[in-house]
């Protein structure tokens, strides 16, 4: 066997495994083993399957003999542990579904699974999504693997931590307000949350469903692709996935994404730009990149944006606040001890069940839902939601794709927001707008500030996700951020 | 003073209601999941992951569902609404999984209809319904299985059901009996629910209030919640008015309130208080997409409407010649009706058949506690019979036996008609000679009867009835023996 290389490429893996350089099981165990020795510090995976990761490499091992293979046979992956996985716990990151063990296996991990990817574990997250650090997670926070004592950002900080220091080539995550994104920014990777619709949210425990959409981390954007086209689909059990087929995407399972043909018309919103306090070097930097490739810069206007924030919470909350209401102690999930009667039995199980961030979210949703308050605050959300989306129907009718930052600075250190609510709200200026409008973005790395990664975000039309990662892979053959990886986690 | 069976109302008072019929709609699986719908199945056997609201799980609709609504729609010549939107109803209880009701608040898919009911003096009366929603139905909580515990049996969870709201435009309990009974009827002619009662697959909660006679501005009202029979509803309301009233006129108010019927006590007590208002937060799913109806479903939908209750108690009145009230009561339940109507066919008689199937076949089903679906005597058979009586092969007596013996499984009609012996004797020469024998035998009642004691008559025909052991045609009998009593 020779020594894989933590911090390839899919297909340079499959190449691998193809080659005989190694097999599924050589490699599987040796992604565990990475585990086993660097995840101590991180606390990346909330559970490491290895049983079950090594009986499905041999299974690929032996496909790989037969020659029945697709792009992911035999591929380590990692899955956030809110979708769920027939057999292994899915606990949200929460104590309220610590011991929750579902009898089905999401749209998501059906699909990799089919393909013959091998699940290594389950990564860690913010207690039902809900936070921007990673340290709502009742398992813990996670570090980040540039440096341990920051945060990896959130709510998908585990998966993004993992695939940054190379215990998984590539992680599922999931993005409702920029946990995709604003991770893969902190963590030095690139990172997709893909259309609203464009993978199915079946079996993926619900946070906000008008916002919730599955994406993936790895290291370029080549990964990206290839794993989209595997997860991507209209999916007969959510009726908010799409039926569009994407020729293209499906075929980026066995090419890499190539360049666009013609170099895209790029806007740049200015009210993402001012006051930015750090990044602003390395995003002019990425512009004369792109420039230098051929790519055209307009300014344009994204007024509405400002009140992203104030919608999203409203309209978040309320549907998280409806979501959660299934965890009663009743059927599954956490139960308190010994109720008095039905109000206790609530009362308790979930003060109990849940943490202080998801608690928060509960009752500001329910507040804006009750009756006096939904027209002045859930109407409203909701009427903002549509002038976001306004902005950005017009703004597409410029331009082909739109450059932000991807978060308002770098990784911070644990502790330093965890009693500032809003302030760790922010996090989310950038990303959040995109999520409103249900549009594809994409979180690619674009250099450094004082040692830690930044990332560039870049926001497509509906279904546009060829024109982001072909954009990206344009920034990534004239870049090398990507290829740049945190120290102390060598083979 | 008004009086309706025995139930009255004071001069000065007049009731208000509306019900809210909650009709289970008869889909093969579930409105939002491809779960079964078996009543009885064992506990939490008929719920899979989307019914019981584990983590992860969406709701997809049920299509058939919505045609059902849009049948029921079209039926009630209501609005469809072209887009409508089904919105999560919040609450906390154990045998709700999600901890909401998936419903259909601001935009129902069924709009302003109406329906006709047909009261007790024949006179008909025009009821405005609001509206018609699709939502989901919750499981059960059984109380009585585990002392000290609740159990949760969640078969019945996101089961379809339509929620059918009136107008306020019932005036008293028999109207409002009539209601539900013509909307019983209705469902079940439109294949759209199976109308089983006992198994809760029609429920009615009722909105009662009283005002002042004269008065427009309406009363404060409660709601008697869960009433599943028609006698339960009419009861429940009636004491309601006379609770209601009593309150007022002894100088209390009505509180607006959540009853329940006690059908043992015949009273209704107090659920919960709404003083204050359950917030139940409703708004869009955004697990489901809007729902559009497009015109081409509608007529998809019409295309395949069976023939309304109104339309076939017009035919059987003004094309079979019956009478308004045997048209009614023959049409009520669509089987009756099928049933009937190949009775009729077969037999070429209406009238004779409609007496048949409300008398005999109605008497003898209710005694054995059965559906007509499920008569022993097929419809062909009661048409031999009604045939044997037309051609006086039996008379209507003697028939009667026979049906009997039908229904008791003995063979077709002539084969019993055989077997008993039950032929009607007809041939004039044997009665002559057995009329002649009794009037000879008996001189004294002859007498009697020729000195102007018609009664007596009867007498002769007793005599000769048992003589014949029933069989004897009763005309020819009549005939013959007022001749030979007219002394030849």
């Amino acid at each position: 066997m020779s020594t894989p290389d933590a911090f390839a490429p899919i297909a340079e893996l499959a190449r691998g495994l193809r080659a005989r350089a190694f097999s599924s099981r050589e490699l599987t165990r040796y992604f565990l083993d990475r585990i086993s020795r660097y995840d101590g510090a991180l606390n990346s995976f909330i559970s490491v399957t290895e049983a079950r990761a090594l009986a499905q490499a041999d299974a690929a091992d032996r496909r790989l003999q037969e020659g029945q293979v697709t792009a992911l046979t035999g591929i380590p992956i990692a899955h956030k542990d809110l979708f769920c996985t027939a057999g292994v716990a899915t606990t949200c990151g929460s104590r309220m579904l610590e011991r929750f063990v579902a009898p089905y296996d999401a749209t998501v991990v059906a699909r990799l699974d089919a393909a013959g990817a091998v699940t290594l574990g389950k990564t860690n997250m913010d207690e039902f999504a809900m936070g921007s650090s990673n340290e709502n997670s009742y398992f813990g926070a996670v570090g980040n693997p540039w440096n341990p004592a920051l945060v990896p950002g959130g709510s998908s900080g585990g998966s993004a931590a993992a695939v940054a220091a190379g215990l998984t080539p590539v992680a599922t995550g999931t993005d409702t307000g920029g946990s995709i994104r604003q991770p893969a920014a902190f963590c030095g990777l690139s990172g997709i949350k893909p259309t609203y619709g464009r993978i199915s949210r079946y079996g993926m425990v619900a946070f906000a469903s008008s916002l919730d959409q599955a994406g993936v981390f790895g290291h370029g954007v080549d990964d990206l692709a290839l794993m989209l086209a595997f997860m991507s689909g209209f999916d007969p059990r959510d009726s908010t996935s799409s039926e569009q087929p994407d020729a293209w995407l499906a075929g980026a399972a066995n090419s890499p994404v190539g360049v666009p043909e013609r170099a895209p018309v790029i806007g740049l919103p200015r009210e993402y730009f001012d006051g930015l306090r750090v990044g602003g070097a390395a995003l002019d930097a990425a512009r004369r990149s792109l420039e230098a490739a051929g790519c055209q810069f307009r300014e344009i206007r994204l007024p509405h944006s400002a009140m992203a924030i104030p919608a999203y919470y409203i309209i978040a909350g309320a549907e998280a606040s409806t979501n959660l209401s299934r965890y009663d102690g009743v059927r599954f999930g956490h139960r308190c001890e010994n109720p008095k009667n039905l109000e206790d039995l609530y009362r308790r199980s979930r003060t109990e069940g849940f943490g202080m961030e998801v608690k928060r979210r509960i009752l500001t949703g329910t507040y804006a839902l009750s009756v006096g308050y939904f027209d002045a605050y859930y109407v409203k959300a909701q009427q903002l939601r549509r002038l976001i989306q306004n902005d950005f129907l017009a703004a597409f009718a410029e331009v082909d794709v739109i450059l932000t930052p991807t978060a308002p600075g770098v990784a911070f250190p644990k502790g330093d927001l965890t009693d500032d609510p809003i302030a760790m709200y922010q996090q989310d200026i950038f990303t959040v707008p995109a999520s409103l409008a249900g549009l594809p973005a994409l979180s690619l790395p674009c250099g450094f500030h004082e040692g830690l990664p930044l990332g560039l975000q870049l926001i497509g039309p509906h279904f546009g996700e060829r024109a982001l990662l072909e954009t990206g892979a344009l920034y990534q053959r004239d870049t090398d951020w990507h290829r740049r990886h945190p120290e102390g986690f060598a083979a | 003073m008004s009086t309706t069976k025995g139930y009255v109302i004071s001069p000065g008072w007049e009731s208000v209601i509306g019900l809210e019929v909650h009709v289970q709609l008869a889909t093969r699986s579930k409105i939002f999941s491809g779960a079964p719908i078996a009543f009885g199945a064992a506990p939490n056997t008929q719920a899979c992951p989307v019914d019981l609201g584990l983590p992860g799980v969406l709701p997809v609709l049920n299509v058939e569902a919505v045609r059902m609504a849009v049948k029921f729609g079209l039926a009630i010549g209501a609005q469809i609404n072209e887009r409508s939107v089904f919105d999560r109803k919040n609450y906390f209880y154990p045998d709700l999984p999600k901890g909401y009701q998936i419903s259909q608040f601001a935009q129902p898919v069924v709009g302003a209809g109406q329906l006709a009911i047909t009261l007790e003096d024949g006179a008909e009366r025009v009821i405005g319904v609001t509206r018609a929603h699709l939502e989901e139905d919750a499981g059960k909580s059984i109380h009585d299985a585990f002392p000290g515990l609740t159990g949760i049996d969640l078969n019945r969870a996101g089961t379809a059901l339509l929620e059918v709201v009136s107008e306020p435009d019932l005036r008293t309990p028999a109207e409002a009996a009539a209601y539900f009974r013509r909307m019983h009827s209705l469902v079940r002619y439109l294949r759209i629910c199976d109308g089983n009662l006992a198994e809760g697959s029609m429920r009615c909660d009722a909105n009662v209030s009283v005002r002042p006679r004269g008065e427009s501005a309406l009363g404060e009202r409660t709601e008697i919640k869960n009433l599943n029979s028609f006698r339960f509803l009419e009861r429940a309301i009636e004491f309601e008015i006379e609770r209601q009233i009593e309150l007022l006129e002894s100088g209390g108010a009505v509180r607006r309130e959540t009853r329940l019927f006690d059908p043992d006590r015949n009273e209704t007590r107090a659920m919960r208080s709404k003083e204050l208002s359950d917030d139940y937060r409703y708004f869009p799913d955004p697990d489901l997409l809007p729902v559009v109806i497009t015109p081409a479903f509608i007529a998809d939908v019409a295309a395949d409407l069976p023939e309304l209750p109104e339309a076939r108690r017009a035919r059987y009145r003004d094309t079979l010649g019956l009478t308004t009230y045997d048209a009614a009561w023959l049409t009520d339940d669509p089987e009756v009706a099928d049933y009937f109507e190949a009775v009729a066919a077969a037999s070429g008689d209406a009238k004779l058949s409609a007496n048949w199937v409300m008398g005999d076949v109605s008497a003898a089903l209710n005694r054995a506690e059965l559906p007509i679906g499920r008569s022993p005597v097929a419809p062909a058979q009661l048409a031999v019979l009604i045939a044997r009586l037309k051609d006086d092969t039996i008379s209507s007596k003697i028939a009667k036996t026979v049906f009997e013996a039908l229904w008791a499984g003995e063979g077709d009609v002539d084969t019993i008609i055989e077997a008993r012996g039950l032929r009607q004797v007809s041939d004039t020469g044997a009665l002559e000679t057995l009329v002649r024998q009794v009037v000879a035998d008996n001189p004294e009642q002859v007498a009697q009867f020729r000195a102007g004691k018609d009664k007596v008559f009867g007498f002769f025909v007793g005599q000769l009835m048992k003589a014949t052991q029933g069989k004897a045609n009763p005309k020819q009998l009549n005939d013959l023996l007022r001749a030979a009593l007219a002394g030849d």
